[in-house]
């Protein structure tokens, strides 16, 4: 049994589909963040068999966790406070997301001028349907974040 | 300019924007001659990425025809983008030379980027497969001056339902007024996509699925032609098989209403043939005229030029 200890101020993200853990690493940009992140990979659980957790030591304004609901809704997110959870966040669709899904549509502008900054905007909340605000091509699951 | 807006998409306006915009593209129709200075000195360019003939020239006579002067170039060979210029640098230096300007651009978004960088008043004159939103203005201004308004009609839409940008963006638009019925005929390769259909749904919105025309000709108020393509098909056997179904000649008039009216965003090949031109029901040049109206009308809206000789409360929105 693997043991972490507990975190003083940060997040405690649970229920991670197992294998994406790095994927979420990575787009909240904790690569930059000079914290104390734990990556708990393949952790048993009742509910889903295997999942992944994410520890982060931060100061809980630091992080924008809108890309969390995009790629995963089930994700828990526990906010942690002088080591006790305060809060569990609920995850709400962002209504645009930049810079982390990539239009993969050839016929676009971004795809030519490379500078321009990669905006998706959620178009359908019920069906979650994400589409790129200059050409307005529906995102499709494999093109970046989701597999 | 205070409230500066752009044109990129025909929903971009309520409807009751586009009622007042239609209303002054009315008037231009019939007063033209008062019209003809309400530009003086003012420049549109026409920043055209790739060719078309008429788009541009319909914008350059609807500045011309309000007293103003235009620039621009007509293929991206000839711009700054042949040297590697960005959309939004370019649009940059446009806006200090000109008062308005038309983009066309063969990536879809170019003139919302374009838009969001500049100065003046940006029209998407067409951008790839995206956007056309002057031809669905010109579309809806032709059926409701043809018809006397936008509602309670049957529309059919006809040829390549899949494909074609400017049959989505006008079902698009037209989902916004009352008792419209739709009839798609098209092969069934070509079908109009299902997030069209399903969009249909969600509205209550009627519509049928039709594949030959002579089965539904005679309950359509309008007639939406647009040219089946040869490389659409995935054998020429099927292209052979269905091509004469979606070409309106006399025969097929005969069983059309005695005012049921025939568009096509133009240009046709052999899709409407050309023995129904002098029928009185053939809207297709008319709705050319229409379109130098819609724009004009649309110059003046986005340089907030519309009081001055227009009749009292034309403009209500704006």
């Amino acid at each position: 049994m693997l043991n972490i200890g507990k975190i003083e101020e940060g997040f405690v993200l649970d229920h991670i589909q197992a294998g994406k853990g790095m994927q979420i690493y990575r787009h909240l940009g904790l690569d930059k963040l000079d914290s104390t992140v734990a990556i708990i990979k393949n952790a048993k659980s009742k509910v889903m068999g295997k999942k992944d957790i994410l520890k982060v030591e931060c100061d809980i304004d630091t992080l924008n966790l809108d890309i969390l609901a995009f790629i995963d809704h089930n994700i828990t997110v526990n906010v942690i406070k002088a080591g006790e959870i305060i809060e569990k966040r609920a995850l709400v669709l962002p209504k645009e997301i930049h810079g982390v899904l990539r239009c993969h549509n050839p016929r676009c502008i971004s795809s030519i001028e490379q500078e321009l900054p990669q905006i998706f905007y959620l178009a359908d909340e019920k069906n979650e349907v994400y589409r790129c605000k200059y050409c307005d091509e529906k995102y499709s699951d494999g093109d970046a974040v989701k597999k | 300019m205070n409230n500066m807006r752009h044109m990129m998409n025909p929903l971009d306006f309520s409807v009751d924007e586009l009622e007042a915009l239609f209303d002054v593209a009315n008037d231009i129709e019939r007063n033209m001659e008062a019209y003809s200075h309400k530009c003086d000195g003012k420049i549109l360019a026409t920043c055209f990425y790739e060719p078309s003939t008429r788009t541009r020239l319909s914008f350059e006579t609807a500045m011309l025809r309000l007293g103003g002067k235009t620039l621009g170039f007509a293929d991206a060979g000839s711009s700054s983008a042949a040297k590697g210029e960005s959309v939004a640098d370019t649009i940059r230096v446009v806006s200090c030379f000109a008062d308005i300007c038309a983009m066309r651009h063969p990536k879809e978004g170019a003139p919302m980027v374009a838009a969001s960088k500049s100065t003046i008043p940006v029209i998407n004159a067409g951008d790839g497969g995206h956007q056309h939103p002057t031809q669905t203005l010109t579309d809806l201004l032709t059926i409701r001056s043809l018809y006397g308004k936008l509602g309670n009609f049957t529309i059919g839409l006809c040829g390549d339902l899949k494909f074609g940008r400017t049959v989505h963006s006008l079902i698009n638009a037209l989902t916004r007024y009352e008792g419209i019925h739709f009839v798609f005929v098209s092969p069934k390769e070509l079908r109009v996509p299902d997030y069209i259909t399903e969009m249909l749904d969600s509205k209550g919105i009627t519509y049928e699925e039709v594949i030959k025309l002579e089965e539904v000709i005679g309950q359509l108020d309008f007639l939406y032609m647009t040219r089946v393509q040869k490389e659409r098909f995935f054998n020429e056997e099927d292209y052979i098989r269905l091509k004469n179904f979606y070409i309106l000649d006399k025969a097929k008039m005969e069983l059309a209403k005695e005012k049921m009216f025939i568009l096509h965003p133009l240009p046709r090949v052999n899709e409407i043939s050309v023995e129904i031109d002098n029928d009185p029901r053939a809207a297709y040049f008319k709705q050319v005229q229409y379109g130098l109206y819609v724009r004009m009308a649309l110059i003046l809206t986005l340089l907030d030029m519309t009081d001055a000789h227009m009749n009292e409360g034309l403009l209500r929105k704006f």
